[in-house]
């Protein structure tokens, strides 16, 4: 069976206030070397024995690209893992 | 004239905009549930404020699956007038209906106050009550309430006139520190192209009454109504 991990961000270039939060929070505690904080969506989704490999790439490229990312402002990547 | 206030689960103003347009303005209004296939009797449509589905995954995102929404797109193809408020704002944003998004508010936290918004375009549907540049003072209620869009998408929204309302203060500037919530250019509310989808951060229903400190909201609905 396959699994898919996804986690979805924002575009470079769209300030994302929470990210910006949580980095001066980081930095405001002495994390001093702290450049860059990204912060994103986990999704898991476990598909069931009948997709293959191909299907469920193309499965989660929909998914992403239809509902669990906002394309205006987000990207996505994820990755499949072959589980028992 | 047939209103028709669609109610999603987690909806909270669709009350408040009914109570306006039957017992302020004495128009005709119905509830529309989510679930509902039909809109051929309704002469306006509002996607109330609230937070549909509790605002989960992102605000909108699941509302825009409702089965009201592929009649709501048809509708609005075909011409019908449709005022998103607030989390009707965001439901029509993701829905495609207007471009561009709605992020968190730059300064990370939910806004309940007052604000002042400028008229940009007073020739439309929704606001051909007002005067071009008129000042309103309505309620803000939002954590994500920060327009965003490309610098494209906000070119042609000048260029086409399709800005309706911009923060301000009550003298009617405009600057930057006005803006209370990190839109681009203090963008409050934008139309489609044919100007007869408008999405709208702050709630005129909220500022209808006398009661409520503020009655400039009214002219959005008034508009509408003597549009028949």
């Amino acid at each position: 069976m396959w699994k898919a991990k996804i986690v979805v961000t924002y575009k470079p270039g769209i300030l994302d206030p929470e990210a910006k939060t949580i980095q001066h929070a980081l930095v405001n505690l002495g994390y001093r070397h702290i450049q860059e904080l990204e912060a994103g969506r986990y999704f898991d989704i476990q598909f069931d024995k009948t997709l293959n490999k191909e299907d469920a790439e193309s499965l989660t490229k929909e998914i992403c690209d239809k509902i669990l990312s906002n394309p205006v402002i987000q990207k996505y990547r994820y990755e499949l893992k072959e589980v028992d | 004239m047939k209103f028709g206030v669609v109610v999603f689960p987690g909806s909270n103003c669709d009350h408040d905009t009914y109570h306006v347009l039957k017992k302020v303005l004495g128009a005709g209004v119905f509830y529309i549930w989510h679930k509902e296939t039909s809109l051929r009797l309704f002469d306006a449509i509002i996607l109330p404020g609230g937070f549909s589905y509790g605002d989960y995954l992102r605000v909108g995102a699941v509302a825009r699956f409702s089965p009201v929404m592929k009649e709501i797109v048809k509708y609005a193809k075909e011409g019908g007038p449709v005022l998103g408020i607030c989390n009707g704002f965001q439901i029509l944003l993701e829905t495609g209906l207007l471009p561009g998004a709605l992020i968190a508010n730059d300064g990370l936290r939910f806004l309940c106050q007052e604000v002042y918004l400028k008229v940009k375009n007073s020739d439309t549907v929704f606001t051909n009550a007002y005067e071009k540049d008129r000042v309103l003072k309505m309620p803000i209620a939002h954590y994500s309430g920060n327009y965003f869009a490309d610098d494209d998408i906000l070119k042609r929204l000048h260029d086409e006139d399709r800005i309706a309302f911009q923060y301000c203060n009550a003298d009617g500037d405009e600057s930057d520190q006005i803006n209370p919530n990190g839109s681009k250019h203090g963008i409050a509310g934008i139309f489609n192209e044919n100007k007869n989808v408008l999405g709208m951060m702050p709630h005129p229903e909220r500022a209808a009454e006398k009661i409520l400190a503020s009655e400039d909201g009214l002219g959005i609905f008034k508009s509408l109504l003597e549009r028949n």
